[in-house]
């Protein structure tokens, strides 16, 4: 989401579910659509059979999804920014693009300033000491007016595109098969299928998934999926979009709702320790238009943040005191899953509450993880399954080798219901917020999450009123004002989120638009004086004046484009399609009439969906459709919102094969999330010449259904994917035992020799890949198998910090069969 | 996307149909109905699987079917092979498609076919052990099923297993319990793709059609319909990518019918061993009334006597 | 003694068949007996009322093969016993060619036989092949003792073999049983030859007749007892 949020405005999936039926084409790389997201691959089956839509899927492996595709390229994992800046290249270099939406929908006009510079790999402002960029030269060139300078002609030397169109020069076929190990055709034509859409006629859609996310480099891989959908007119539109796929069903909720470790709920920015008031951190967000005319949304920021602050600390949060700002903490650095990790291994960490978290699986390098648990006091897992994590002190054998007796971490297991035994409501990939009924009682004594921390809350609260102690006054300010406070209801809570007016709202004219005590029917009504409170702003309007919008279970679709408007509440504002007044071109007519959607009937903006723009301001106004942008355009050239550069790099993982053949001086991603200490932890081609990239299987969800009989039936034990040249080359067996082994540990499994996995040439070097399926551990009805992270180095992405799961090194060899 | 079929109603009905409905019965001989239902079919689009077994855990499911965790052998398929507990597998093939030069993965639903012309049925012994409805289900019925295993000899598809717990034969009943009430079986309710639909056997030739166009429009000009005409078709049928070649689809019968074997054996081979057993002892029945018996004559005995006597 | 054997006024018998031969012999003819009412319990749907007489279908699936195997380890002795006996000769040939003769009883033109003749050797051999062949294909009918077999010598047999088995133990069954009804009829037809099997013994007369190379070894070697005695019983 940290890429497609600078690029768009907006990080989530752009568009639903039920519109990938509208496309022409999918592309599915950097996922596996059939084998981890099934039901909704139902839409892309769809459009295949009803559309006649292609399919073509980018994999190292030949997976499910590649089963039922009409096209497929292999790939060497970790390097899908060479394959796809190479398709980048291929539609600018043969100019198939869509020229009028590139000019008026995308930065490519935009100047940027004097200064800049890219030079083997490395962009201006890099400090090789504290490995990050100083991103200033990054930015626009402001003329005298304030806004920035374009040039509509694009032929500015320092124009967007033509820094572009050099940019990715290098990224020929040639390179896409040295260092991909594409075959020149496959690669082709994925590109010429791909060109076949930059024209308003046809769509493109990009699924995607951790595929993508979960390398050094994550989020550059899905910012130059990005750029093609833009360069191809495909944002907007129906049948369009990148489509980030989230790995359960209710993800998208938590990540809107701030689990983040940066953000406050709505993504909103948590303050940090140079923002010491609220002002100082309003003052850094709020950003000013770029040009005349645009509306930016951001410019609202204050009024959600106060709603916020209203919401949470109520009547305590005034004017006077910065709506309780003060009482928010600041961060001094981004406490992300690698970093709490490493701090608990280094002994700083007293206890961890593990909430529906497995971290022993979860978390790359496992052995690290499980050495930081025996460092812990404390150990809470709340949870409606026993994990790995709470049963870390275990020992199994091979596959957890521990001496319970040398480990005296206190471990609490309050078992928590399972989705069904509670009501609530869920956010799918494509921003649907969906409630759901209880539907089964809770089984025996489990409580639901909200019970637990409620009561946690509650006591916690006591033994600070009682006994008093540091930093309490922000907890005695949080507003607690359920019904139950000891069980405050899923009804309450999503009012909560969606805010209300806490006076009468008047308009200039002082007319009352919203009575007291009402709820808000949009974030629009919202205020930055203390009048309205909302926890999170994304999702005002689910529940109304009108009601509880996500109960709604109409399935009519007036238009046939699978817009379901009255099912659920779909944020921002219920659309389904984001940024969809793209779909028209700057006269407000649709590029085509097979890809018509919203457009200007010469009093507003119309069509099947609510317009992600104000309805009113006619095309004349030459508003940018992308208004969250401050540009009012989407961005090829992402300025400083990105850690590791303004334009994707191919920079080869970690733990590579090969020397970057782009860019030789390049060793992974310069501004990787990596700490020193774990440096000595990577390992080299020469020990471990075997790529390796984990995954998930159909048959089971995550780590949660090794436990459950009927998953455990259907695919019941650890394997390891590899070629049949690999094995022969190593005397494995198909269906026997193999050990494979990075530097950081050492697993386990069933050798599965297959066609589906082909050896590749990378810059002249024959490279394998193995597979290896995440879903196993020694928790559970499954046959027991080591965790796969075990393998997994400790390094993050520079903007996620998600760690690098999908590409790393190995080696591989037979075994006798461990005696379990 | 074909209709999906509407949820049940939560009152009582009566079975769509039962006993009377039924065209053939193990070892009986029935009169059949005067008028036979609309034939009912499952279409398995291999075109569309992604192979995620949601079918198969349905199956589990809804018959309340306990299977063991099994092992990896070194492929997808789990379990192994088809079980009594296991009446559905999807079985995965690899196949390095020698013209396009793609490799292509072929993910084949396993099952019983319900044959028009059942094998198993025609080798039970046992009578009412198997029958088939006038809607073309071919349902095995526990309480007349010896174990004897014959309709494991009988079925060109190799789809009944015989359990050791209560050595009975199981298979596929096409949910027969669930069609009974308006319903399509389990695995077509929970297969995300719609791999496999439901319905009458026309509308399923109709819609499989409408797949093998779309097949031939991506380069599959061998697609087709498996309806073999060897078993008089079945009420599971297949939309194949190479129609021509079902072997491809893990050993998927090119031209199944009842194996010559089971015919000669079910067929003329009842009727002549019979007469055969009969013939012969008719033979001795008339053999003796006109020879009479072979005594031994007092000649014999003197003959004996004189025989030991010069000897003792 | 049998009515026969009284009106035949014989005066002399010859020790046939050892107590512990016609055990064997009447453990397998039982065997027999059983496994065909059994068996053709579940050959043809008009005889399937006959697997209630052992309690059922279930029971005959599983019943059947246990009384093959008892079958099969009787018939084992009785092959030790008398294959000797049963190697063809040279005067079996004659015999047969002189069937119509057997047919019409007519004993006093055909060649002098030892033990068995040409018939009977017959159906001995007949007897064991098919035996073998029910026991061989009866397994491949027989779940439990197939996967016994199979792990035992480490194979897997095909569907089509299992079909082809199903059909040979069938084919094999019908002719097994029509050598029955030959080797039953002939017991009764040839007067005499019942006590062979229920006494052990058989009068000189039947021996000349129907044996005399036999009957001639026997009181070679003194086998043959005199009776003295007129009927008693």
């Amino acid at each position: 989401m940290s890429s497609l949020g600078p690029t768009f405005g907006r990080g989530a999936m752009t568009n639903s579910w039920t519109d990938i039926r509208n496309t022409d084409l999918v592309l599915i790389m950097g996922g596996n659509a059939a084998e981890a997201h099934p039901c909704g691959f139902k839409w892309v089956t769809e459009a295949k059979a009803e559309r006649g839509a292609k399919l073509m899927v980018v994999d190292p492996r030949f997976t499910r999804s590649a089963a039922v595709a009409d096209h497929y390229a292999p790939i060497r994992p970790g390097s899908d920014v060479a394959f796809l800046s190479g398709v980048v290249n291929y539609l600018l270099s043969n100019d198939k693009i869509h020229k009028e939406y590139v000019r008026h929908y995308t930065n490519s006009a935009y100047l940027v300033k004097e200064g800049y510079a890219f030079d083997e790999g490395f962009f201006s402002g890099y400090d090789e000491s504290k490995a990050t960029y100083d991103r200033s030269s990054w930015e626009y060139e402001i003329g005298a007016d304030g806004y920035a300078v374009r040039d509509m002609t694009l032929e500015h030397p320092r124009s967007v595109f033509q820094l572009m169109k050099k940019h990715f020069a290098p990224y020929t076929p040639e390179m896409v098969a040295r260092v991909s190990g594409t075959p020149q055709d496959k690669f082709l034509k994925v590109c010429d299928w791909i060109a076949s859409t930059a024209n308003g006629e046809r769509a493109m859609t990009i699924m995607y998934a951790l595929g993508w996310t979960q390398h050094s480099h994550g989020a550059q891989n899905i910012r130059t999926a990005a750029m093609i959908q833009l360069l191809c007119g495909n944002i907007g539109i129906p049948g369009g979009g990148v489509n980030a796929l989230r790995g359960h069903s209710n993800v998208q909720g938590i990540t809107d709702v701030g689990t983040l470790t940066a953000a406050i709920p709505g993504y909103l920015a948590l303050p940090t320790e140079s923002e010491p008031t609220l002002e100082s951190h309003l003052g850094k967000r709020t950003f000013k238009p770029l040009q005349a005319n645009q509306t930016s949304y951001w410019q609202n920021y204050r009024k959600f943040y106060v709603s916020f602050l209203k919401s949470y600390f109520g009547a305590k949060a005034t004017p006077e005191n910065n709506f309780g700002y003060d009482w928010l903490p600041k961060l001094d650095v981004a406490y992300d899953c690698l970093r709490m990790f490493d701090l608990i291994n280094q002994g700083k960490t007293t206890g961890l509450i593990c909430q529906g978290f497995n971290p022993l699986m979860a978390i790359a390098s496992s052995n690290k993880s499980a050495a930081g648990l025996a460092k812990l006091k404390f150990l809470v897992s709340i949870d409606p399954i026993e994990t790995d994590t709470a049963r870390f002190w275990e020992n199994h054998g091979e596959f957890n080798d521990v001496d319970p007796a040398k480990i005296q971490t206190e471990v609490f297991m309050l078992p928590v219901t399972s989705f069904a035994e509670e009501a609530g409501s869920l956010t799918n990939s494509s921003r649907c917020i969906s409630w759901k009924w209880q539907a089964a009682d809770p089984y025996h004594d489990s409580r639901t999450d909200v019970v637990i921390l409620a009561d946690l809350f509650n006591r916690i609260r006591k033994l600070y009123e009682t006994q008093g102690g540091k930093g309490a006054e922000p907890l005695m300010a949080v507003d607690w004002s359920y019904k139950d406070p000891a069980e405050p209801s899923a009804d309450e809570l999503l009012k909560e989120l969606n805010g209300k007016a806490l006076v009468d709202l008047k308009d200039a004219s002082g007319k009352v638009t919203r009575q007291a005590g009402s709820q808000l029917a949009s974030f629009g009504e919202m205020r930055d004086d203390g009048s309205t409170d909302g926890a999170m702003w994304i999702y005002t309007g689910v529940y109304g004046p009108a009601g509880n919008l996500s109960q709604r279970r109409d399935n009519a679709d007036p238009s046939g484009l699978g817009v379901y408007g009255n099912w659920g509440f779909s944020w921002p504002a219920n659309r389904r399609i984001q940024y969809n007044r793209a779909s028209a071109d700057p006269e407000g007519k649709p590029w085509s009439e097979r890809k018509k959607f919203m457009f200007w009937n010469g009093e507003r903006w119309t069509g099947p969906d609510v317009p992600d723009y104000v309805p009113t301001i006619p095309p004349s106004q030459a508003t940018g459709p992308f208004i969250m942008n401050p540009e009012g355009v989407s961005r090829l050239w992402v300025r400083g919102l990105m850690a590791d550069g303004p334009f994707p790099v191919h920079y080869e993982p970690f733990e590579s094969p090969v020397t970057n053949p782009v860019y030789p001086k390049l060793k992974g991603n310069p501004a990787a999330r990596v700490f020193e200490r774990d440096r000595a932890s990577f390992g080299n081609a020469k020990e471990f010449p075997i790529v390796a990239t984990t995954y998930r299987l159909v048959e089971h969800f995550h780590y949660w259904t090794k436990g459950v009989h009927m998953n455990a039936v259907v695919q019941p034990e650890f394997f390891v994917e590899m070629s049949e040249q690999l094995a022969a080359e190593k005397g494995i067996k198909h269906g026997g035992w193999v050990r494979v082994w990075s530097k950081r540990g050492s697993v386990k499994g069933k050798a599965v020799v297959t066609k589906r996995l082909k050896p590749l040439t990378i810059d002249g070097k024959t490279v394998h890949t193995v597979g290896l399926p995440l879903n196993f551990g020694f928790i559970g009805v499954a046959r027991k198998a080591n965790p796969i992270n075990g393998l997994t180095p400790p390094v993050g992405d520079a903007n996620s910090q998600t760690p690098e799961y999908k590409a790393f090194l190995v080696n591989v060899e037979p075994i006798v069969g461990p005696v379990a | 996307m074909f209709p999906a079929i509407p949820n049940p109603t939560t009152e009582k009905s009566a079975a769509k149909f039962g006993e009377k409905d039924m065209i053939r019965r193990s070892a009986s001989t029935i009169t059949p109905p005067a008028k036979r239902q609309t034939e009912v079919a499952k279409l398995i689009d291999v075109s569309k699987c992604i192979g995620c077994k949601a079918c198969q855990t349905a199956c589990l499911e809804w018959n309340q079917l306990t299977e063991e965790v099994g092992v990896n052998v070194g492929v997808y398929d789990n379990p192994h092979d088809l079980t009594a507990n296991s009446w559905t597998l999807m079985r995965y093939t690899e196949y390095e498609n020698p013209e396009s030069g793609n490799l292509e993965w072929l993910i084949r639903k396993d099952g019983c076919m319900h044959c028009e012309d059942p094998g198993c049925l025609k080798a039970c012994p046992s009578p009412g052990a198997i029958v088939q409805y006038s809607n073309g289900i071919v349902d095995f019925v526990k309480e007349n099923c010896i174990g004897c295993g014959y309709c494991v000899k009988g079925c060109p598809f190799n789809i009944p297993r015989i359990s050791k717990a209560d050595h009975k034969a199981y298979k596929c009943t096409l949910c027969s319990d669930r069609v009974a009430v308006g319903q399509g079986p389990a695995c077509q309710k929970a297969c995300p793709t719609q791999a496999i639909v439901f319905g009458t056997k026309d509308e399923m030739k109709a819609w499989a059609a409408k797949r093998i166009a779309d097949l031939k429009s991506r380069g599959f000009d061998k697609a087709g319909l498996y309806d073999p005409p060897g078993v008089q078709g079945t009420h599971v049928m297949y939309v194949l990518h190479h129609a021509d070649k079902p072997q491809l689809y893990a050993g998927l019968a090119n031209n199944p019918r009842i194996s010559p074997l089971v015919e000669a054996w079910k067929g003329v081979g009842k009727y002549a061993g019979l007469a055969l057993i009969g013939l012969t002892a008719a033979a001795g029945v008339i053999h003796h009334i006109l020879q009479g018996p072979n005594r031994v004559s007092k000649e014999d005995e003197e003959n004996a006597e004189k025989l030991a006597g010069g000897k003792s | 003694m049998s009515a026969h054997d009284r009106d035949s006024g014989a005066h002399t018998r010859v020790p046939r068949y050892s107590g512990s031969a016609r055990i064997n012999h009447w453990i397998v003819a039982i065997s027999f007996v059983l496994l065909l009412l059994s068996g053709l319990s579940l050959f043809h749907p008009s005889l399937f009322w006959l697997s209630a007489l052992f309690g059922g279908g279930a029971t005959v699936r599983w019943l059947h093969p246990w009384i093959g195997v008892v079958l099969v380890v009787g018939f084992i002795g009785l092959f030790i016993r008398f294959f000797a006996q049963n190697l063809p000769e040279r005067t079996d040939w004659v015999w047969l060619a002189r069937i119509r003769h057997v047919l019409s009883g007519n004993d006093e033109y055909l060649p002098e036989v030892g033990k068995y003749n040409a018939g009977q050797k017959f159906v001995f051999w007949s007897q064991s092949v098919l035996v073998a062949v029910m026991f061989v294909t009866g397994v491949g009918l027989w779940e439990p003792g197939l996967a016994y077999f199979e792990s035992l010598f480490g194979f897997k047999a095909t569907i089509d073999q299992l079909r082809a088995a199903a059909l040979i133990h069938a084919a094999a069954a019908v002719l097994t049983i029509t050598i029955w009804i030959v080797h039953v009829y002939a017991a009764i037809w040839v007067r005499g030859t019942f006590s062979a099997m229920t006494r052990g013994f058989v009068t000189g007369g039947w021996g000349w007749r129907h044996h005399r190379k036999w009957l001639r070894k026997e009181v070679d070697e003194g086998k043959v007892e005199r009776q003295n005695v007129t009927p008693a019983e």
